[in-house]
């Protein structure tokens, strides 16, 4: 199992190098010079020739793929071009708002969906399944800011229930977190719930399909067993891959959200990081963000052997 | 043939004729879902197709006189800010999202399937391709997006080119899974010891074969395409302001969505309507093309 | 004659399909005693399946309606409500099914599937079930049993997780038992051991068993009485000897006719064709032998030494840990016309044999000579027009035909590839081929999922015939066929082979089949060939432990032969698979009469218990 383990992380290490290696290209693709824009409209062609050399601007290729690469080893993201501050420090301020939504939606939506995904295929092709594969098509087809700024019209704006806007760090309380974060969590939940909720159903029906589940049957076990002990178990390694590989939709939907209801988390820094044409706070984000996705499907790998005991070679 | 030789389970799908599921009400009443799907599709190809014709105004006319107007018989989903005609920009914002979703979905899919031929097929460059892609997808596509319009500033095929890339790797991993499980099918042999060439085995065996799950695949990205324009637009980085797309019509109406809704409703309504339409009608080709429902 | 504990009276099934009700089971009716096996038979869609699953009650309820009784010690089950009905389950009427490999769940431990079965229908505490279910492992023979508890079906073999199947079905002393095909998935030798462990059990218990199969040899075994079914309705059901002796119907001779039975050919050198019966008219055909293949100067297929390995690799850095010997230093020769079988158990290597001479499997090593000139060619040009005279049919003929390509097309594309034919004499010749085949030229725009099972494998023959080769390699080609369809590919297979000169390299398990068949064996054992000769030594004179393990493994369809045969030691077919630097040991043949070589006694020997 240890080897399991280690395997896995090895082949991860790749990955994350690739990942690396294709966020900096991009950026160093990028047309436009990051130094004309620090320097500001009034500077003179040298001073911008000094920032660009202070920053290693004029460097080719390779050598500012090193040193940028021994930077982000030691958390070094680089310099904000408009605000001047460390990236890693912007990103750091503003990083509780996001993995607070983000996290609390994977909890909601796994809570949600999984249930509704087996009763759905133990109801197999009733008006019940009906409804909640019609309920996730439409979860998958509304675009979650069309989403948010329904929620926040039926629940909010006329009934007045919840905040609308904002977030309060968990130090002001459990209670005052939460209430700010029930409207982005249901917007965000939303596509999210939809995914897991149509893989689940899809995967208990193959499962209940097969020759060990009449088997169940055939011993008398209870619909009861024969769904939440032999079918779910042989289910969950592709659900738990599907809520994985749907962290992807979490981050999207993370970065619109906060812009719908004001949260000032990375995605909202994201926006303003575009509209600024801030590239070092892009990049800075687009590495982190693609980081935590392959370290959660990393756990999600290492899980397996919890579920599958054909794994553990 | 003896009679005996027509028991089993292959006998009572000949018994069926092919012709019996072409007829309309039968086509309806066994696929409602696909056939919603198609009529609100066609509706949404109708409007970008003919939106000179159903517009009321011109999408780009502004005036000052006739800001942030509620919905009335002259305006019918109202003005925004500018004073523009909101139901005009909706109806041309169809072009937008249409192109967008359909262009990325015929590119990242022919070129999602080359590459996953070729590494289905070539064990050298297999590796290589797949790292690359694995690394591709392990950026959240709304961020690969999201770098790609930085680097290529905002244009309509510049939201074309990042959405593509950044759907390819899916395409080029099912079309590789596909291949190299087809590539084991006892019909791919009996072609091999037939002396059949590699070419002509990718071309009548296994592209066709490989052709059902790649176009509901092609569906899906097609309306993960059109959701991704409109989040790129809404936040900036996608379509240019001055072409109305649905995504932008909403930007426009962030800021006053609590006291003028009809801004952001109506793009809202109708973009969630074709995406709908879309993801309805890859749930019926993958329902129809499943060769397990066939028996 | 006690009370029946299972009686079927009437029974009426219905399946909802998007047409409204299919009917699948007419007017069935039949009785089932304590210590009496009634066995079903009929071939595929005759319905014997659906009947169990009635009588288990586990259909899905809403898309299945029932008529008539199904009596159980006095209880309707058609009536009982689904409560009741779980309380029967795996309780009083225990079922065990074909496939043990999909069969138990592959996330649960054995024993806690055991204990599960036990408790659901017992009130005693964990720590009991537990005991009880290493006595019911090793009431199935399991070495070990404690110890096995805690593995997971994927530590078992076939065999074994059959056992456990057994083991569960057991668990709580059933009335009845249903065995639904519980040996066609397993190996000839393993099938024996099977079908002794059930009848053995049964005597213990006393239970009724209802044993569902499609091969005649196994009902001959097990059967008190058997029920012949045909398409959803019962044919004739009786005692077994007298189904044997006297059937009843036309059908039931037929398919008795089509049943290859060992030890018939003897003193007939050359292959015989089936002697069908037509099961309408009960007219029966002719039992005779095949010409005598033509004198040839040398054989059109030699394979000499060839060896197929495959490595085994294992992490991210593909670190080599060891080596199937798929096939090791195996050699044979075949002429024109004529026909060698190589038999053996899965894993014998002998698919991989086929496949290498076909060039679906790299060889490692060995030469492979056709009329002479060895097959590597010189040029590629040259190797393709060679391996024209090589073509193969497949065991699955579902699986060989492009699902969306139109068969005439199948057919023809050897022709196109290979340059024989353009397009429109290409299509003649496709009509040709479908009509020496037994088909209507007409046929040749259908796709394959309009034709059956037989059918295609017909295709599959004209498609091998297009490029009239010299060789056709037959991998299993009529395992997967029913029986009456089986004996007519294969007399069409070998009209085909006296009229056309084919050497046929049939790989096969069947041993009864291959007796019909060939004019020489081979028998393969871990990769290697262990006995190779004139098919009536190697069935009269076996000389080889396997061999003769091999032969007496084989169900005879003669119930008034019943326990004539000798009992098996019990043994689990190991792997060819070798540490990296295996270097196999050097083998010698000894020939015990003229062409009949034996491999000479090794370690195996004591392993399979050579007598």
């Amino acid at each position: 199992m240890i080897k399991y383990i280690l395997q896995r992380l090895l082949a991860t290490v790749p990955v994350v190098v690739i990942v690396a290696l294709i966020v900096f290209s991009l950026l160093f693709l990028t047309p436009g010079d990051p130094a004309a824009v620090m320097a500001g409209d009034q500077a003179t062609p040298e001073q911008i020739a000094q920032i660009r050399e202070s920053l290693g601007l004029d460097q080719p290729f390779l050598p500012r793929l090193l040193s940028w690469f021994g930077a982000v080893l030691q958390g070094d993201l680089g310099t904000s071009i408009f605000t001047g501050q460390p990236v890693t420090k912007m990103i750091l301020e503003r990083i509780g708002p996001t993995f607070s939504l983000m996290l609390v939606t994977l909890v909601f939506a796994v809570i949600v969906a999984v249930p509704v995904g087996v009763i759905a295929a133990y109801r197999h092709n009733t008006l019940l399944d009906n409804a909640i594969m019609a309920a996730a098509v439409l979860g998958f087809s509304v675009p979650v800011f069309v989403l948010g700024y329904l929620l926040a019209w039926l629940l909010a704006s006329n009934a007045q229930l919840l905040p609308v806007q904002g977030y309060r760090p968990l130090s002001d309380g459990v209670g005052p977190w939460l209430r700010h974060l029930v409207l982005p969590v249901l917007t965000v939940s939303g596509v999210y719930i939809a995914l897991i909720a149509r893989i689940t159903r899809t995967t208990m029906l193959e499962v209940l399909s097969q020759d060990y589940i009449r088997t169940a049957r055939a011993k008398g076990a209870s619909e009861r067993a024969v769904l939440f002990v032999h079918a779910l178990r042989n289910a969950s390694v592709q659900v738990v891959t599907v809520v994985g590989l749907g962290v992807a939709l979490l981050i999207g939907g993370a970065v619109v959200t906060e812009t719908v209801f004001s949260i000032p988390g990375l995605g909202r820094l994201t926006v303003d990081a575009i509209l600024q044409r801030d590239y070092p706070v892009i990049q800075g984000i687009i590495l982190l963000f693609s980081f935590v996705y392959v370290l959660v499907n990393l756990l999600v790998d290492l899980s397996y052997v919890l579920f599958d005991p054909r794994i553990r070679y | 043939m003896t009679p005996m030789q027509k028991t089993g389970p292959d006998a009572a799908l000949s018994a069926a004729p092919a012709s019996k599921r072409l007829r309309p009400g039968r086509f309806l009443r066994r696929w409602p879902a696909l056939s919603l799907g198609l009529v609100l599709l066609a509706l949404a190809c109708v409007m970008a197709v003919f939106a000179p014709l159903l517009a009321t105004h011109d999408p780009q006319a502004l005036d000052a006189t006739q800001r942030l107007k509620p919905p009335s018989a002259e305006a019918w989903f109202g003005t925004d800010m500018m004073g523009r005609d909101v139901y005009s920009r909706v109806i041309y914002g169809a072009r937008v999202s249409l192109v967008v979703g359909f262009g990325v979905a015929v590119l990242a899919t022919a070129a999602g399937m080359a590459i996953g031929l070729v590494a289905g097929f070539s064990r050298l460059l297999d590796s290589i391709i797949m790292r690359i892609m694995d690394g591709l997808m392990a950026i959240p596509s709304i961020l690969l997006a999201i770098a790609f319009m930085a680097m290529l500033g905002s244009s309509v095929v510049n939201v074309i080119v990042a959405v593509t890339i950044s759907e390819i790797p899916r395409v080029a991993r099912l079309v590789r899974s596909t291949v190299l499980s087809l590539r084991e099918q006892t019909y791919v042999e009996a072609a091999i010891t037939s002396g059949a060439s590699t070419l002509r085995i990718i071309w009548r065996h296994i592209l066709p074969n490989a052709m059902p799950p790649v176009l509901v695949q092609a569906t899906y990205i097609c309306a993960s395409a059109m959701v991704i324009e409109a989040i790129l637009s809404f936040i900036g980085a996608g379509t240019p302001p001055d072409i109305p797309s649905w995504g932008n019509i909403m930007t426009e109406g962030r800021a006053l969505w609590q006291v003028k809704p009809h801004i952001v409703a109506f793009p809202a309504v109708v973009l969630s309507l074709t995406v709908l339409a879309v993801n309805l009608v890859g749930d019926g080709l993958r329902d129809m093309l499943d060769p397990r429902r066939k028996s | 004659m006690t009370s029946p504990i299972l009686s079927v009276q009437n029974l009426h099934t219905s399946f909802r399909t998007d047409d409204g009700w299919t009917e699948v089971l007419r007017d069935i009716s039949f009785d089932i005693s304590a210590r009496e096996t009634l066995a079903v038979v009929g071939e595929s869609g005759s319905g014997k399946s659906v009947t169990a699953l009635s009588v288990m009650g586990l259909h899905p309820r809403q898309s299945v309606r029932h008529s008539g009784r199904i009596e159980f010690l006095g209880r309707n089950l058609l009536e009982l409500p689904e409560d009741r009905m779980r309380a029967i389950r795996g309780n009083e009427i225990a079922m065990i099914f074909q496939e043990p490999m999909t069969s138990l769940n592959p996330v649960l431990p054995i024993g806690a599937q055991l204990v599960e079965a036990i408790r659901l229908h017992r009130d005693i505490s964990r720590d009991d079930a537990r005991r009880e279910a290493v006595q019911l492992l090793e009431k199935v023979r399991i070495p070990a049993a404690a110890s096995r508890l805690s593995d997971y079906p994927h530590n078992y073999s076939g065999g074994m997780r059959q056992r456990v199947m057994i083991a569960m079905a057991l668990a709580c002393q059933p009335r009845l038992l249903i065995a639904d095909e519980p040996t066609t998935a397993l190996d000839v030798t393993i099938q024996a051991q099977i079908i002794d462990l059930i009848k053995t059990l049964q005597d213990e218990e006393g239970m009724g068993v209802m044993f569902i199969t499609h091969d005649m040899g196994v009902v001959a075994e097990v059967a008190d009485r058997t029920l012949v079914m045909l398409r959803g309705d019962v044919v004739e059901c009786d005692r077994t000897t007298r189904v044997f002796r006297q059937p009843g119907s036309n059908y039931t001779r037929s398919l008795l006719a089509a049943v290859p039975r060992l030890g018939s050919m003897a003193g007939r050198p050359r292959p015989a064709y089936f002697p069908t019966i037509d099961p309408e008219t009960g007219q029966a055909g002719p039992d005779a032998q095949t010409a005598p293949p033509p004198a040839a100067p040398r054989p059109v297929l030699e394979v000499q030494n060839l060896s197929t390995r495959f490595d085994v690799r294992k992490g991210m850095l593909g670190r080599l840990v060891g080596r199937v010997h798929a096939v090791e230093n195996v050699s044979f020769s075949l002429n024109a016309g004529e026909t060698l079988s190589i038999v053996g158990e899965s894993g014998c290597g002998k698919s991989t044999t086929g496949r290498s001479i076909l060039g679906l499997a790299a060889p490692t090593r060995g030469r492979i000579l056709l009329d002479g000139a060895e097959l590597t060619g010189t040029s590629r040009a040259e190797m393709k027009r060679q391996r024209q005279n090589l073509q193969m049919i497949f065991q699955d003929p579902f699986a060989s035909l492009n699902p969306r390509i139109r068969i005439g097309e199948s057919i023809a594309e050897p022709m196109i590839v290979n340059g024989i034919a353009g397009r429109a004499e290409a299509r003649d010749r496709v009509a040709a081929l479908l009509a020496e085949v037994g088909l209507s030229p007409d046929m040749m725009n259908r796709f394959p999922h309009e034709f059956s099972g037989g059918q295609r494998q017909r295709i599959c023959i004209a498609r091998a015939l297009s490029v009239q080769p010299k060789v056709i390699v037959a991998d299993e080609a009529v395992s997967a066929l029913d029986v009456s369809v089986k004996a007519q590919v294969v007399n069409l297979m070998l009209r085909l082979q006296e009229r056309l000169g084919l050497a046929y390299l049939f790989i096969s398990h069947d041993m009864a089949v291959v007796e019909r068949v060939s004019h020489r064996v081979a028998v393969m054992f871990l990769g290697e060939i262990v006995e190779i000769g004139p098919r009536a030594a190697i069935f009269a004179n076996p000389q080889h432990p396997y061999t003769r393990r091999l032969l007496a493994a084989v169900p005879i369809p003669d119930p008034e032969r019943r326990g004539s045969k000798r009992r098996l030691p019990e043994l689990e077919i190991r792997s060819p698979l070798r540490p990296p630097g295996h270097i196999p040991p050097p083998r010698s043949y000894r020939e015990c009469a003229p062409g009949h070589l034996v491999m000479e006694p090794s370690e195996d020997w004591a392993l399979l218990g050579a007598a």
